[in-house]
């Protein structure tokens, strides 16, 4: 996985112009997007203006030597539309980011042609109950293999990715910072176990600070990537909504939570559903809306060798009998054959200390 | 003419060297006591006049001036009598003075002139020694514990009478006599022997008692959870004698120790309608609560869901730090509370077995939403038990006797001792961080098992630590010096799942 000199040029460029292309972006900042969609040498003048000769010099200076070296200083990967690596799904856009930098499983990133992702985005100051549906929504979806994107803010986009990484499932944030710098930093925890099991992307090089016009710039990633948006609370004329915008331009279906008529919080939601997107009262909704209804995806098998204990222990919880009760072997034995069963994410707890089985398969290795 | 006399007075757990002063001289005959008593102290005229009267003493007509110093600490209870009388004998010339100048005095008179055991005499003998006394006169009946602290003489007396008489060189009390270790072995009616099935608890309680892990048992009604706990004390490690002594200190305070060194761990088992001062200690005078007085031992909260929230959350600071911290007015105290945390509840409101039960999801989480999320990330090991199977209860089989499982435990604790000789744990629970680090050595293997763990469970800083902690008790009792990665298979899966947290 490489990024090419041009496109590590153009990250460079968003680099140089970042705090003007601040200044020029409407508050709703719908200009960064048209911006963002100038080639180069446009992007140059039209930015920069008086000053455009001397980012131009700049530019020429620029090594993509020092940057690739900047960005394995950072633990970052990078990519771009050059390469084999990059989404497809990301060219829909008119304007789709040059390189794109990661930390994490780049694999999530190259899943995304194969297997379903969804997008959960909703408000930052979220009621509780948005809160609780976008974890649900986030742990529900993962566990059935979705690849789960947000944009790791405040609010209903931290819920989902809590929810998909507790569903031992796929999270992938997308960053309006550079990949390696955590933001809100509030979330820095959040931030590493996305990093360490999931995928943080953002098309910023390494280092950039998160500014205001970048975060409508990386909803269209995440609206790109997704094969359906689901909008859990939001206001009206709020960010999230121009997610849902972008992804009604692209070959991305819309799905919103109903809410309470009465709060504002939820009026730009409600809204969408009255314009036509699809109500979503659960995590079967999404499923419908991806594989067709009541069509699930079968999650790939695990393939493990377990021993004749562990095997004993999973036919036991997977019968719904207690393995503690139901095994003839001693108790430290059965403990520790569950403890690794968890692990493995074959078995999971109902809450009460009892066992479940999950929906994943196993096989011999 | 002016005399004094040193006393301690009981405070938290510790004691404080409180001088009497007894001031007697010509004029109106009134008896008056100033320094902050309470009304139990200043009673204490009444029964010092008595006492003196009946012991053949002469209480004298004057004006008598007692000041209890120093004046801004609360003086509470009967024992300072005893030290009143004897700084009153002095003031009016019926002992020498000299004699009892290196010398600490406590106990309650009554009004015969016999004396009366009082609260705390560990305590106040350990005071008295690191207050540079050489000498301490209690009541017959306190001499035995407190000569438990040793470095201090110790005199047992039994009546006011014998006070003048000691002091004087007429009577000399008998040496206080060594304690047989008679009472060395716990009780033996309880026996695990009796519970049948319920192997996963068992197992959780032998671990936990290896360790001195919190542990909390999750079962039906009947299933056996109270007749497991109840059963704990049986195969807990004798505590040694520094222990022993902190225990007999802790329970002299309280007023409930036997009188000699208290050679078992103590299990309390408050109600679940205690209140938050109750279980970890208050009151305007502090009095140690149910945690303190667990301490070493077991704290058993039958019913866990049952207690209130608020008593619950107090919780929270003792069974981390070790310790309560009071603060009452300007003063703040520490009293100990290094105590193994034992729950037992049901695993929904209806309390039936799983596959009858007719809980919906949110009954459920709001019943686990009772127990409090920071309470139950403290608690090591979660257990399970199912009802026990009529054939397992009819079953003549025998089973493994406490004694049996006493043994191993016992081993395990050595192995721990041994290991954390020189530092302030006693146990693997009570580990920190560092000596985690250091004493719980993995190889690389058991290292990516615990990656892999953290990747999957989502566990906290905290967490990571307690599974460490656990398995390391589990390789103890395997008589084990590595952890294998079996062991971290078997903490993980007693930790809490984490949804139950996040309900929480
Ligand atoms: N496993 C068992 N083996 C033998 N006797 C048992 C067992 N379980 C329960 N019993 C019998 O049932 C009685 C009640 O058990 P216990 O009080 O321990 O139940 P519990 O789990 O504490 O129930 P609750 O949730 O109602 O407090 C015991 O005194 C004992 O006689
Ligand atoms: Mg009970």
């Amino acid at each position: 996985m490489t990024a090419c000199d041009d496109c590590l040029r153009r990250a460079q460029l968003l680099r140089i112009l970042a705090p003007r292309i601040a200044e020029l972006s409407t508050p709703r900042a719908r200009g960064a997007r048209m911006l963002l969609a100038l080639p180069d040498i446009e992007l140059v003048y039209t930015v920069a203006g008086s000053r455009a000769a001397e980012v131009q010099a700049q530019l020429e200076a620029f090594d993509p030597r020092a940057m690739r070296e900047e960005v394995v200083r950072a633990h970052l990967a990078a990519t771009c539309r050059h390469d084999a690596a990059y989404p497809e799904r990301l060219l829909q856009l008119p304007d789709p980011p040059a390189a794109l930098f990661m930390r994490g499983d780049p694999a999530l990133l190259t899943g995304v042609s194969e297997e379903p992702a969804v997008a959960i985005v909703g408000a930052r100051r979220a009621s509780t109950y948005a809160l609780e549906v976008a974890q649900e929504l986030g742990r529900g979806l993962a566990v059935s293999g979705v690849t789960v994107v947000s944009g790791l803010a405040l609010g209903v986009d931290g819920a989902a990715h809590r929810g998909a990484l507790s569903g031992n499932g796929r999270a992938l944030a997308v960053l309006g910072s550079g990949a390696d710098v955590p933001y809100p930093r509030s979330h820095r925890e959040l931030y590493a176990r996305v990093a360490r099991t999931g995928l943080i992307l953002s098309e910023l090089p390494p280092g950039a600070g998160a500014r205001r016009w970048a975060f409508p710039a990386r909803n269209r990633i995440m609206a790109a990537l997704a094969e359906m948006v689901v909008v859990v609370e939001a206001r009206e004329a709020s960010g999230t909504l121009i997610t849902a915008e972008f992804a009604a331009g692209l070959q991305c279906q819309v799905g919103a939570v109903p809410g309470r008529i009465t709060s504002a919080g939820t009026a730009g939601s409600n809204r969408l559903l009255v314009d036509g997107a699809k109500p979503i009262l659960g995590v079967g909704d999404v499923l419908d809306a991806l594989y067709g209804v009541g069509a699930r995806p079968e999650p790939p098998p695990l393939r493990v060798a377990l021993d004749p204990i562990g095997r004993a222990v999973l036919d036991a919880v997977e019968a719904g009998d207690s393995p503690l009760d139901a095994c003839v072997h001693p108790v430290k034995d059965v403990r520790a054959a569950l403890g690794r069963l968890e692990v493995l994410g074959l078995v999971r707890r109902d809450g009460l200390g009892g066992y479940e089985r999950t929906g994943l398969r196993c096989e011999p290795a | 003419m002016l005399a004094s006399m040193a006393t301690f007075a009981i405070e938290g757990v510790d004691s404080r060297e409180v001088t009497v002063e007894v001031d007697v001289r010509q004029g109106l005959p009134v008896f008056n006591v100033v320094g902050l008593p309470d009304a139990a102290v200043r009673e204490a005229r009444e029964r010092v006049r008595a006492a003196l009267l009946n012991s053949e003493l002469e209480f004298p007509q004057k004006r008598i001036t007692a000041n209890l110093a120093p004046a801004d600490v609360r003086k509470a209870g009967p024992s300072f009598d005893l030290a009143l009388a004897g700084a009153l004998l002095a003031a009016s010339d019926q002992i020498p003075t000299n004699e009892l100048g290196r010398c600490a005095l406590v106990g309650e008179l009554s009004l015969s002139g016999a004396l009366r055991p009082v609260r705390g005499a560990v305590a106040m003998a350990a005071g008295a020694r690191a207050a540079g006394f050489e000498r301490l006169i209690v009541p017959v009946e306190n001499a035995l514990e407190a000569s438990l602290v040793g470095g201090i003489e110790v005199q047992g007396v039994p009546d006011l009478r014998s006070l003048v008489e000691l002091v004087n060189g007429r009577w000399t009390p008998e040496p206080v006599t060594e304690m047989s270790a008679v009472d060395a072995e716990p009780v033996r009616s309880l026996d695990f022997c009796d519970v049948r099935g319920q192997s996963d608890a068992k197992r959780a309680l032998e671990i936990a008692a290896a360790g001195g892990h919190n542990v909390l048992m999750v079962g039906p009604p009947g299933s056996g959870k109270t007749m497991l706990a109840r059963r704990l004390p049986g195969i807990l490690p004798p505590p040694s004698f520094d222990e022993a002594l902190e225990i007999t200190r802790i329970h002299s305070v309280a007023g409930i120790a036997s009188g000699s060194l208290i050679r078992q761990r103590p299990f309390r088992a408050p109600h679940h309608t205690i209140s938050p001062s109750g279980l970890i200690g208050g009151g305007s005078i502090p009095r140690p609560g149910e945690i303190t007085l667990a301490h070493r031992g077991v704290l058993f909260l039958d019913e866990l869901a049952e207690f209130s929230r608020v008593a619950l959350e107090a919780l929270r600071q003792p069974l981390e730090g070790g310790g309560v911290e009071i603060t009452r007015g300007q003063r703040s105290l520490s009293l100990p509370a290094a105590a193994m945390l034992v729950g037992a509840c049901n695993p929904c409101p209806c309390g039936k077995p799983r596959d009858n039960c007719a809980c919906d999801q949110v009954a459920r989480t709001r019943y686990q939403q009772r127990l409090s999320g920071p309470l139950l990330d403290r608690i090591d090991l979660i257990c399970q038990l199912e009802p026990a199977r009529p054939g397992e209860l009819i079953s003549a089989d025998a089973l493994e006797r406490s004694a049996a499982i006493r043994e191993r435990v016992v081993a395990a604790r050595e192995g721990q001792r041994a290991r954390l000789d020189g530092t302030t744990a006693t146990c693997n629970a009570e580990m920190d961080a560092p000596l985690t680090r250091v004493h719980v050595r993995m190889s690389a293997r058991v290292r990516a098992r615990m990656l892999e763990g953290h990747a999957t469970t989502g566990m906290s800083a905290r967490g990571h630590d307690r599974v460490l902690r656990l398995a390391r008790t589990i390789a103890d009792l395997d008589g084990r010096d590595s952890v294998r990665a079996s062991d971290v298979d078997e903490a993980l899966s007693y930790r809490m799942s984490s949804a139950w947290r996040a309900a929480a």
